[in-house]
């Protein structure tokens, strides 16, 4: 397998120009001769859908929710970012870059996050005229506030749904294709198999989930806009339904996976109290504008947080890392917690949770002001928890949240795989080993508004792509390996809930692929998963059929699935014998205790081959050059 | 703590359905609403019998796919608040506790507490959105918009399409979801161009899929989990007058 980056030589700054111009263009007559297929309607799948059908393809659409609108992207809260410098305060399109950069430990392809940083500007203009009801000052103008990782104002907000706003513009854009007659949308449709001719991806299989109707659909070029993976955790901030199913699939017909270990443990969410959990809410990241995290200085201190002095308090972010304080990064933020609940200081009935304060925030800039800014993110931790914030601090824990691994892709976005692309959180590209906050959003739109409706033209003009009919072989042994499966899956007659399963993974996951992780552990984890999965085969209880509205069916398959991929995860986790961003192993840390990164021996992207049922999957690395940005120690302090 | 569920039960659209009785045991009150239903599932696969079929995704009151009638109730019995976003600590030990799904005859029922409500997105579909291709668009200061007309637009563009208002209609009307979306766009400048093309076309869309008429009932406030305010519905009446008008 060849990981040809394809991208281009010459100045950063340039790239982009450069190769649009090079990219050939389809003449507007042709456009629409060719079909595009995506898959996923969140704001990458969403975005891409639209601007594809916008400029002439014939697109059909797909998602697992009822309607387009529910695609997990509509539960982002923070914000966006881009490179405005409306605030004047030293913002620009090489300081995005290079927040990015090194955000993600140095472990990201320059030449696409320049692009990023780039096109970022067009984002919030698109999403304006769209009319994305975001903040605005009194004057009129858009409003900013700044976000872990940063110390520039360069977040652009709705309130806390930020996510919902923007999916509701992709949507809306989606929504008058689909008025128009350019988009066929099918909602309640499940990918579940990619179907590759000649080399190339020419199709999907899908199940309607609402009839339990097994369809073939052909196309021109398949995208997959699918989203994370966090849920092989069980527990994490994703939404029910997100899975690595369609990914999964792609990389059995041959997609490369890059990067599964890249896990982004997020710092600020409701903590864990019981076995019962489904999910855990994340708090957003913007909360530590304001809030400030702390824990008693004392081991075991169970006073009330208000019963504790300001001098027997440990501001352990603020103390450790003075020129970033309650806005570290990520990574470095939600280690920080772990150390202080390991130390014995945590607090709550479990111990494991940190506060985080709001109470100097309330005094400095009032209620009202809190209120306005934070206010439905208060409510819903009052929902959730049934404690008051505004009377005493949240309790927040770190929790899974972002996947920055994926199918790898080229700078076109295009797959190991000719004719399969993949945007979005579903791809490697952007965010090395870890995502700064605010950056998710950016990247999904950019894919799906800016970079995939250019490479997409160079592909289908570029190739021969003879026409291919649903009655192909192909799509008869891709349907027959799908049929197969959910007759396995029903077959299995055990006695355990799907779920319950998945929950055992996710034990062992969190365990030992989690906020830490070493070779012991992840030897463990890699001895256990077969084990768990084995069980599954054997023992999962799938009631019904499948020839109607089955959820638990569902539910199985995506499970089945994680049960698979997270061995890849902890193997991928095992080989890289050093810690960078979200992936910390604990054999390579600093004296004090930070990531200690290996440039000599990993600085590159591993990705991954499949070579067959039971075979060892083969491990390819694209290295990773750094000529404009100085690669370095990531200090924060 | 015991709970004893009354859940409607029926296997598809043209099947008649029935409530069905249930004793869940174990319920811890941190426990939501739904995840007391997983519970149930999970001991209903156990035993080799069908779970319940539900809808919900985000759990955390944004995605609008959860979607249930508690005692009555669209949403349970929390005001503003989603389906998702109800405790078990609501109630206590022995609480007999009803479950329906969302009725109206625009929502064709899939199965048990199920419903399809696709005809939002055939209303969006019909005009919901602002005509903006992609690539072409000033730079987003260039449309000023005062902080008080910015955060109004929010309000109304908080709607998160899960259908309360017509399940707790006693017209299965979908005014309430119509204005949210009209209003948001009437008070953006963005909006102005299609205006009054966008406001007669959604509401015709929403007539032709089959929800009933608004007689100011004031249900679909006290039930909307995002707490969109009835006065959407004045302002959508406006604007439809005011584009019969303008438009003819
Ligand atoms: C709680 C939360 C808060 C966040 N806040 C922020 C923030 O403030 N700023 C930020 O930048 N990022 C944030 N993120 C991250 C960001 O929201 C996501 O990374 C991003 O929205 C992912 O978008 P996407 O289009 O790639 O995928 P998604 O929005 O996840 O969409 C996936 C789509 O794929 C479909 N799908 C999945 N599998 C299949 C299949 N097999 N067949 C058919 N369809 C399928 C789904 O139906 C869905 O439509 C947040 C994430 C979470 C969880
Ligand atoms: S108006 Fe309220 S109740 Fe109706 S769909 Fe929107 S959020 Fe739901
Ligand atoms: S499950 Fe998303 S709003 Fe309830």
């Amino acid at each position: 397998m060849k990981l040809e980056s394809k991208v281009p030589t010459g100045p950063i700054e340039k790239s982009w120009d450069k190769h649009r111009f090079e990219l050939k263009l389809v003449n507007p007559a042709n456009k629409r001769k060719f079909k595009i297929l995506v898959v996923g309607t969140g704001l990458a799948g969403a975005s891409a859908a639209a601007s594809c059908a916008e400029l002439g393809y014939q697109v059909e659409v797909f998602c697992v929710q009822d309607s387009p609108r529910r695609a997990h992207s509509i539960a982002a809260q923070g914000g966006i970012n881009a490179a405005k410098n409306y605030p004047n305060d030293g913002d620009s399109v090489w300081r995005l870059f290079y927040d990015t950069i090194k955000g993600g430990d140095f472990r990201a392809r320059e030449a696409n996050v320049y692009r990023l940083a780039q096109v970022s500007n067009s984002i919030i203009d698109q999403c304006v005229a769209q009319g994305v009801p975001f903040a605005r000052e009194y004057g009129g103008t858009l409003s900013n506030r700044s976000f872990g990782g940063a110390q520039v104002s360069r977040t652009f907000y709705a309130r806390g749904q930020t996510g919902q706003q923007l999916l509701l513009g992709a949507y809306s854009a989606l929504m008058r294709q689909v008025g128009a007659g350019a988009v066929k949308m099918h909602t309640r449709s499940e990918m579940l198999d990619l179907v590759v001719v000649d080399g190339a991806a020419r199709g999907i299989i899908t199940r309607d989930l609402a009839t339990g109707k097994v369809e073939r659909h052909a196309g021109d070029a398949v995208l997959l806009c699918t989203g994370g993976y966090g849920n092989v955790f069980y527990l994490s901030t994703n939404a029910n339904s997100c899975n690595v199913t369609a990914t999964w699939r792609a990389y059995k017909r041959g997609a490369a996976f890059a990067n599964p270990c890249y896990t982004q443990i997020h710092p600020t969410c409701v903590p864990v109290t019981g076995e019962y959990q489904s999910k855990l809410t994340l708090m957003s990241e913007s909360l530590r504008n304001d809030g400030r995290v702390w824990v008693p200085l004392k081991k075991g201190d169970d006073r009330k947080p208000q019963d504790i002095p300001e001098a027997e308090r440990d501001y352990y972010l603020e103390r450790k890392y003075p020129a970033f304080g309650n806005l570290v990064p990520r990574d470095i933020a939600s280690r920080a917690a772990k150390q202080m609940t390991d130390d014995g200081r945590g607090v709550g009935k479990t111990g494991l949770s940190v506060y985080l304060d709001f109470a100097d925030a309330i005094k400095r800039i009032g209620l009202d002001k809190v209120k306005e800014k934070y206010g439905n993110l208060f409510d819903m931790y009052h929902h959730i928890t049934d404690e008051d914030p505004y009377q005493q601090p949240m309790r927040i824990y770190p929790a899974v949240h972002y996947t920055m691994g994926g199918l790898w892709v080229d700078y076109n976005l295009m797959t190991t795989v000719p004719g399969l692309f993949c945007l979005g959180e579903a791809n490697f590209s952007d965010h090395g080993a870890n995502r700064l906050g605010a950056s998710a959003l950016m990247q999904g739109l950019a894919d799906g508004y800016f970079v995939l409706p250019y490479t997409i033209g160079g592909y289908l003009t570029g190739n021969k792509l003879p026409k291919v009919t649903t009655d192909h072989k192909a799509f008869t042994e891709a349907e027959g390996s799908v049929n197969a499966r959910t007759k396995a899956l029903l077959g299995a007659n055990g006695k355990k809930a799907p779920s319950v399963l998945h929950r055992e993974l996710g034990h062992v996951m969190w365990n030992n692929v989690g906020m830490g992780r070493n070779a012991k552990g992840l030897k463990e984890a890699l001895s256990r998963i077969p084990e768990i999965r084995a069980e599954f085969w054997k023992n999962v209880s799938v009631v019904g059929s499948g020839e109607d509205f089955n959820q638990t069916l569902e539910r199985a398959g995506r499970v089945a699935d994680f049960l698979e991929f997270g061995e890849l995860l902890a193997k991928d986790a095992l080989v890289r014998e050093e810690s960078c961003g979200g992936h910390f192993r604990e054999e390579h840390q600093t004296p004090d205790g930070e990531a200690k990164r290996d440039d000599e021996k990993f600085a590159h992207v591993a990705a991954w081959e499949y070579k067959g049922e039971g075979q060892e999957p083969a491990r390819h690395t694209e290295p990773l050059t750094f000529e404009n940005v100085h690669i370095a120690q990531r200090n924060y302090a | 703590m015991n709970i004893t569920l009354k859940v409607w039960r029926q296997k598809n659209a043209s099947e008649p359905g029935a409530l069905v009785q249930y004793d869940v045991k174990g319920i811890v009150p941190e426990m939501s609403f739904l995840e007391m239903l997983d519970t149930l599932n999970e001991q209903l696969l156990a035993k080799g019998e069908d779970p319940l079929a539900f809808d919900s995704d985000c759990r955390e009151g944004i995605c609008g796919m959860c979607d249930l009638i508690i005692d009555g109730q669209a949403h349970g019995p929390d005001k503003g608040a989603t389906t998702c976003q109800l405790h078990m600590r609501r109630y206590k030990d022995g609480d007999v506790v009803t479950v329906e799904p969302f009725r109206s005859k625009a929502f064709p029922i899939v199965k048990d507490l199920v419903v399809d409500r696709s005809a939002f997105d055939r209303i969006q579909a019909a005009g919901g959105f602002v005509s903006i291709n992609t690539g072409n668009a000033v730079d987003g200061n260039n449309i000023l918009i005062p902080h008080d007309k910015a955060e109004k637009a929010m309000d109304a563009a908080a709607c998160i399409g899960c259908g309360a208002c017509v399940a707790a209609c006693p017209n299965a009307s979908a005014m309430l979801f119509v204005a949210a979306k009209v209003s948001q766009y009437a008070l953006l400048p963005q909006g102005q161009p299609e205006r009054e093309k966008r406001v007669l076309a959604m509401r015709e869309a929403m007539d032709a899929e089959g929800f009933g008429h608004c007689t100011n009932e004031y249900e679909c406030e006290a039930a909307c989990p995002k707490e969109i305010k009835i006065s959407n519905i004045a302002r959508l009446n406006r604007e439809f007058l005011r584009a019969t008008l303008v438009s003819e």
